[in-house]
């Protein structure tokens, strides 16, 4: 997928004016955050040996003992789904990726795939490349069919057509179904969702080859984990007679226990759900004599950037199980939806994995998309330091010099009196007696000079005239 | 350099290339001792599995039936057809060809689901009460399409099949086949979206009604 992260800005500020996208964003904000702190407070009033606390150190744990052994583990996955039946292969980048799944469809004489949800196979732009070379490709997920038809990418990991509301829906299946448009008032959601229902049924029972993500790979037993509400997931995987599962290779797991408690941990903090509807673990082809599942399984391996986190200051980065609980509570995202990141992850898990996996010069603002509140770091399942993370990035910038020359000159400035006491001192009682000044008796001023446009929308409250050190100074008491 | 091993490589420098046997230790261990070994804190386990996985079931918006065992089911399945003013037309797994449909006025074909059935007929491996889920097993006569593509889906869930955790699912798993079939599916519920404006709707691409009819004797 193309980055467009170099047009944050502008693409934020659209965003902030558009009343319709802020109430969408705004009801969806109620129902995942809501519905997490329900099944999380149940969650500890029932917890036997620890809490959701405790979970989410296990959480982080299970992550990190296949991160930190991450080539054995994947030799280990390998090994096992290759004795299972199923084929192996490996791509360094979306390219390949998009290059090994095309050969796998030419191979079988595939005409049309179904696929579920999938961010990564975003990522690789997969779509693009079966429809260029002549293989038609279907999204199941209801948002992701909804946003193929549009033409648009999606702007949520869990809802990606979060940002559509029913009238937009409507007149897109009328425009792509063939059918007049439904009269204002007159449009009903379980409806549009059953005509969803019939046109992808046609393509569920005709497609030869089915597409799925990976919620995690389980070395154990060399399996591929998916977990999905609407049970295309499993669509995918039972009726087609290729399956392919294009996985990140960060997404192995030790055991089939480990799978249990990141379950427990990836439904409630994305839908506020004790399990979702479906959770399958797949392996290996259909075993001789049964009469449905794939005859061929593919596990596609992807890196993309990935390999280049291991073992350095991002790898928590790589714990993440795409719960989205990052997004969903993050004050940013919820201002100016998925759209604005300009890649394939929105939110703090997007600020950070965009620059990491694209470039930092090509995402430049995202590290900075952060108020640093922290809610992030404190819903997240796996333990990730989001705040940090970006803090991380920030350094980065600075040190390559990707900030404009007034920040960088204007912190240098601050870290030389910052250095100086005395004259840190001086400066501080300066500016406060200026400012003081500045506001002209009223409570708080407008407008700083020098940052208009930083400062339009805070108030900053005018100093009394001392600074905190005089104050201090002033009312120890005298040994 | 094949992308393999150009992959594998670049994780391997990065996380110490001579360490790489060690770490290769480590996995093997993790793998030999691990598997059953329970992770971190679940609900505690209730008395009353078969009350608490109908309660976990009935919250998840499947409807739930008691009865006493096995020939019991072919009624119990009548009434609800009748109750919701389904056909009585459906397909079976081959495991329930023994009982007697036709009798309870029913006619049940054997064999795998396709995409007209309106009504498909499964047991289950486990039964989980700490959710409420069903846990099938894709096996040559267990049908996945069955449980997946009917409008409705009927499971007969014996008593003995109840289990607490998935955890206990896995360890019977591991015990009786050594190794997962291609497919094992947990199906907690009929099938569900929010993808338009958040607003929940059953029956998205699988069943729309998902009726248990546990076997308290079985």
């Amino acid at each position: 997928m193309e980055v467009k992260s170099l047009q944050f800005r502008a693409r934020a500020a659209e965003r902030l004016a558009d009343p319709a996208l802020q109430s969408k964003l705004g009801g969806a904000k109620q129902l995942f955050v809501g519905g997490r702190a329900r099944v999380v407070a149940e969650f500890d009033s029932v917890g036997q040996a620890g809490d959701f606390e405790t979970l989410r150190g296990i959480g982080a744990e299970i992550r990190d003992t296949a991160l930190t052994d991450l080539d054995a583990w994947l030799e280990a996955f390998e090994a096992k789904a290759t004795a299972t039946g199923a084929t192996v292969l490996w791509a360094r980048d979306g390219r390949e990726a998009q290059q090994l799944i095309v050969d796998i469809a030419k191979r079988h004489g595939v005409k049309k795939v179904i696929k579920s949800k999938s961010m990564l196979s975003e990522e690789a732009g997969l779509n693009e490349g079966l429809e260029a070379a002549g293989v038609q490709s279907v999204e199941t997920d209801l948002g992701e069919y909804i946003l193929q038809l549009a033409k648009e990418p999606p702007s949520h990991i869990l809802a990606p057509a979060i940002h559509k509301n029913k009238e937009e829906v409507d007149e897109l299946f009328a425009r792509c179904h063939g059918r007049p448009v439904t009269p204002e008032g007159q449009i009903d959601i379980p409806a549009l969702t059953r005509e969803a229902r019939v046109a992808l049924r046609e393509h569920f029972l005709s497609a030869e080859m089915g597409i799925t993500g990976g919620n995690f790979l389980v070395a154990e037993t060399g399996s591929v984990a998916l977990v999905t509400n609407e049970g295309n997931g499993r669509m995918v995987t039972t009726l087609p007679r290729v399956h392919v599962a294009v996985v990140g290779i960060e997404k192995v797991i030790p055991t089939l226990e480990d799978l249990s408690a990141l379950l427990r941990l990836l439904t409630r903090s994305a839908t506020g759900q004790t399990i979702s509807n479906y959770v399958s673990l797949l392996t290996g082809p259909r075993a001789e004599g049964a009469v449905e599942g794939p005859e061929h399984m593919y596990f596609v391996l992807m890196d993309n950037g990935r390999a280049g986190l291991v073992g350095g200051d991002f790898q928590e980065m790589l714990r993440c199980i795409r719960c989205g609980a990052c997004m969903n509570h993050c004050p940013v995202y919820q201002s100016i939806g998925g759209h604005a990141y300009g890649w394939v992850y929105p939110g703090p898990m997007g600020s950070v994995l965009t620059p990491l996996y694209t470039g930092l010069e090509q995402a430049p603002d995202l590290p900075q998309a952060a108020t640093l509140c922290g809610q992030c770091s404190i819903v997240c399942p796996v333990k990730i330091p989001l705040p940090e993370l970006l803090r991380k990035l920030r350094e980065k910038q600075m040190e390559t010099e990707l900030r404009p020359w007034q920040e960088r000159w204007a912190l240098r400035t601050w870290g030389f009196f910052a250095a100086r006491p005395r004259l840190y001192a001086l400066a501080a009682g300066l500016g406060a007696r200026a400012l003081k000044l500045l506001a002209g008796g009223k409570a708080s001023i407008r407008t700083l000079p020098g940052v208009p446009e930083w400062s339009r929308g805070r108030d900053f409250p005018a100093p009394q005239g001392k600074t905190f050190r005089e104050l201090y100074a002033a009312r120890r008491p005298q040994d | 350099m094949s992308a393999r091993n150009d992959i594998l490589n670049r994780v391997r420098l990065r996380l110490g290339a001579d360490e790489a046997a060690a770490r290769k230790q480590r996995v093997a261990a993790v793998l030999a001792a691990r598997p059953g070994q329970r992770q971190g804190p679940r609900p505690t386990e209730r008395a009353d599995l078969l009350g608490e996985f109908r309660r976990r079931a009935e919250a998840l918006a499947s409807t739930v039936d008691v009865v006493s065992g096995w020939a019991d089911a072919p009624a119990a399945l009548a009434r609800y057809l009748a109750a919701q003013n389904l056909p009585r037309q459906g397909v079976a797994w081959p495991a329930l060809a023994h009982l007697d449909w036709a009798a309870a006025g029913l006619e049940i074909r054997i064999g795998a689901a396709r995409g007209d059935d309106r009504l498909g007929l499964t047991t289950c491996y486990c039964a989980i009460a700490e959710t409420g889920t069903l846990m099938l097993l894709g096996e040559v006569d267990n049908h996945g399409v069955t449980s997946l593509l009917p409008e409705t889906h009927v499971a007969l869930v014996p008593a003995s099949s109840l289990v607490w955790g998935m955890e206990e699912g896995w360890a019977r798993l591991r015990a009786e086949r050594g190794a997962p079939p291609r497919a094992v599916n947990f199906v907690s519920g009929p099938s569900r979206t929010g993808d338009i404006e958040q607003t929940l709707v059953l029956g998205a691409h699988g069943p729309y009604r998902v009726h248990l009819i546990l076997l308290q004797d079985a």
